[in-house]
């Protein structure tokens, strides 16, 4: 695959995420340690590694959808921390798209989409709405907004969930595996939404094992095991010229 | 194996249109046929059904309203004469009927009742139309205004010019709805902060949840109404008066709130962990992601169970005829010791009365709940 425009964004050096010394536990079980990691604003990283490698449960960090017992998170300037209002104001600033889409089954496509900006933002409905149709037209499904989530197929749904995300106008994206529950006809059509979201400069951190996706987009590439950050380099760089062994075994089992 | 290439290389030049599905039933008596009369056994079924049938039902119409009592002024007209017996003796049922409805409501001020079951109707029947718009002044309406509406026509507020009536007069149907509707109403809100609060991370709200809801839930609803009526005095201080309906009536709406509380806690645990992260990802706070995303689906899931709730307490409002007030059982039960009216089928009667409305007000509420169940179906239906 070519290099495509997309990696010739500009990155701010402006800090977006910094997480240093970040420890975890399951109970005795130590899920993330030692990481540190810096994310600049305009940046797309995609994190890839062995599933139960940390690599979901460290961008939940980002969200505080996990806590982090030992370390320090600061996105967007504020540190997480037990205070809830802080944490409400970081989940306004940082969207999230799931394996599992999770949109509400029981509103329709343009409520999912408008209910945060008008009770978290105070935005009015009217403006809310268009907010909402500007951006299922740009995951193109304009047309499905007041259909319930029920009645699309996976890709649509996720498109959906992406455009719900993007209805907050974050300043950070975290994708969370997000073509794993998906038929291969659909990981398409989630992939080119959210190539067209790269180029636009969103701040990105993609957790996924669709390497074409991370040569085509990402300007890093983050290799996890273990609940550590064991490579991390340019994707030319880490796919063709991987220095540690676990990521050449690693990649020599998903590239064939 | 020469067929194998034959059967395992096939491809379509045109795609198939989609069809109608084929039609499902043939009529009446392609029905009939299919499922009373497949054969010989399930035909000698049908017509033992059919006879068994027969028999509870004509015996039913004969009493009921063959050979039935429709007016009279005492008992001399239910009486069996001739020697013929005589069926369900309707005429008590007229003669009785304003105290079965009322109690012991003073006649003259009767329409105050009327007018707030006219009021509560006007304001609920609209609000349970889901077309109609405005709900949310409906409910304010409804929730808030009527109930004050309701006690100042029903109690009396003499400042207004509206005599008090004391509550040991009220009885009948008036007073199984007042304690039902205020069970009702008080005990979903109720419900549904008990199953918030067991489920939440604080613990001391999740010790009293869990507390308050296993006391009640362990004891039987007779014992509650005997307690707040008996006991409950004993224990106020000195020249504290409880009022004896507002007791029993509290003593209802806690029960069935932690019954209430059980079934929402149901319906909450059923919804993925996804659609809690899917709302605190948007920075919704927890209020809002309870009240937008996550009880609207919880408490549609388990309309079965609160419906079953509200029937429950419905029916078991009649309890507290044994503690000495007069709903609709208590009253109707104490006007079968009048001896004017004392003949063979006047209890029947008076019974088979009382069931009617019962079951009138239960099947409304189980009707209404399906349908609720099918107009909140979104997706595909199964």
């Amino acid at each position: 695959m070519n290099t495509s425009p997309a990696k010739k964004l500009e990155i701010s050096d402006e800090v977006a995420i910094e997480i240093s010394n970040m420890n975890k536990w399951y109970g005795d079980f130590h899920v993330l340690r030692d990481i540190n990691l810096t994310v600049y604003k305009g940046e797309r990283i995609v994190i890839c590694g062995p599933s139960g490698s940390g690599k979901s449960t460290m961008i939940r960090c980002i969200n505080r959808l996990e806590e982090h017992q030992a370390g320090k998170i600061i996105v967007d300037g504020v540190e997480l921390t037990e205070d809830v209002k802080k944490i409400e104001g970081i989940r306004k600033e940082v969207g999230m798209v799931f394996q599992h889409f999770n949109l509400f089954p029981h509103l329709t496509v343009l409520q999912n989409c408008t209910l945060a900006p008008i009770w978290v933002k105070h935005m009015p409905k009217a403006e809310a709405e268009d907010i909402a149709m500007h951006y299922l037209e740009k995951v193109k499904i304009p047309e499905q907004a007041n259909k319930y989530p029920g009645q699309l197929s996976g890709g649509q749904q996720q498109r959906v969930a992406i455009a719900r995300s993007l209805c907050m106008a974050p300043k950070i994206m975290l994708f969370d595996e997000p073509t794993s529950a998906l038929d291969p006809e659909m990981i398409k059509e989630v992939l080119d939404v959210m190539v067209d979201l790269a180029e636009t400069g969103m701040t990105m951190l993609v957790v996924t094992h669709e390497m074409g996706f991370a040569r085509k987009v990402a300007n890093r590439v983050i290799f996890m095991d273990a609940g550590q950050i064991v490579e991390q380099n340019e994707p030319e760089e880490f796919f063709t010229n991987p220095k540690s062994d676990r990521t050449k075994l690693f990649l020599s089992q998903i590239l064939h | 194996m020469t067929r194998k290439s034959h059967e395992t290389s096939f491809f379509r030049t045109e795609m198939l249109p989609p069809k109608p599905p084929p039609p499902a039933t043939t009529g009446v008596l392609g029905w009939m046929r299919k499922h009373l009369f497949s054969d010989w056994l399930n035909t000698i079924l049908t017509f033992i059904g059919i006879y068994i049938i027969w028999l509870i039902v004509s015996s039913f119409v004969q009493f009921a309203l063959i050979d039935a009592v429709w007016s009279g002024a005492d008992r001399k007209a239910c009486l069996p004469h001739d020697g013929i017996e005589v069926g369900a003796c309707w005429a008590f049922v007229h003669a009785k009927f304003n105290q079965f409805m009322y109690g012991f409501y003073p006649r003259a001020l009767q329409w105050r009742v009327n007018l707030t079951y006219i009021v509560g109707i006007l304001l609920l029947v609209p609000m349970l139309i889901p077309k109609l718009p405005y709900k949310r002044l409906n409910g304010i309406l409804l929730l808030v205004v009527f109930p004050i509406f309701a006690y100042l026509m029903l109690y009396g507020a003499p400042s207004l010019g509206l005599d008090k009536v004391e509550t040991t007069k009220w009885g009948g149907l008036l007073l199984t709805l007042v304690i039902a509707i205020t069970g009702i109403v008080t005990s979903l809100p109720l419900g549904v902060l008990l199953a918030l609060g067991r489920q939440s991370k604080m613990p001391i709200v999740r010790l009293v949840s869990v507390i308050f809801i296993e006391f009640w839930r362990g004891v039987p609803l007779i014992t509650v109404l005997f307690m707040s009526s008996v006991m409950l005095p004993l224990f106020l201080p000195e020249g504290v008066t409880l009022d004896k309906v507002v007791r029993p009536l509290v003593g209802v709406a806690l029960f069935s709130a932690a019954y209430m509380a059980e079934v929402v806690r149901g319906g909450l645990q059923a919804i993925p962990k996804g659609q809690y992260e899917g709302a605190m990802a948007l920075g919704l706070s927890y209020w809002q992601m309870m009240r937008f995303i996550i009880l609207p689906q919880a408490l549609k899931l388990v309309i079965p169970g609160i419906v079953n709730t509200f029937i429950g307490l419905f029916k078991d409002t009649s309890l507290v005829s044994i503690i000495g007030l007069m709903d609709l059982l208590g009253i109707v039960q104490s006007s079968l010791a009048d001896a004017k009216w004392a003949t063979p089928t006047t209890a029947p009667t008076a019974y088979l009365f009382l069931a009617m409305i019962y079951w009138t007000f239960c099947f409304s509420m189980s009707r209404y709940s399906i349908f609720m169940e099918n107009l909140l179906h979104t997706g595909h239906k199964r």
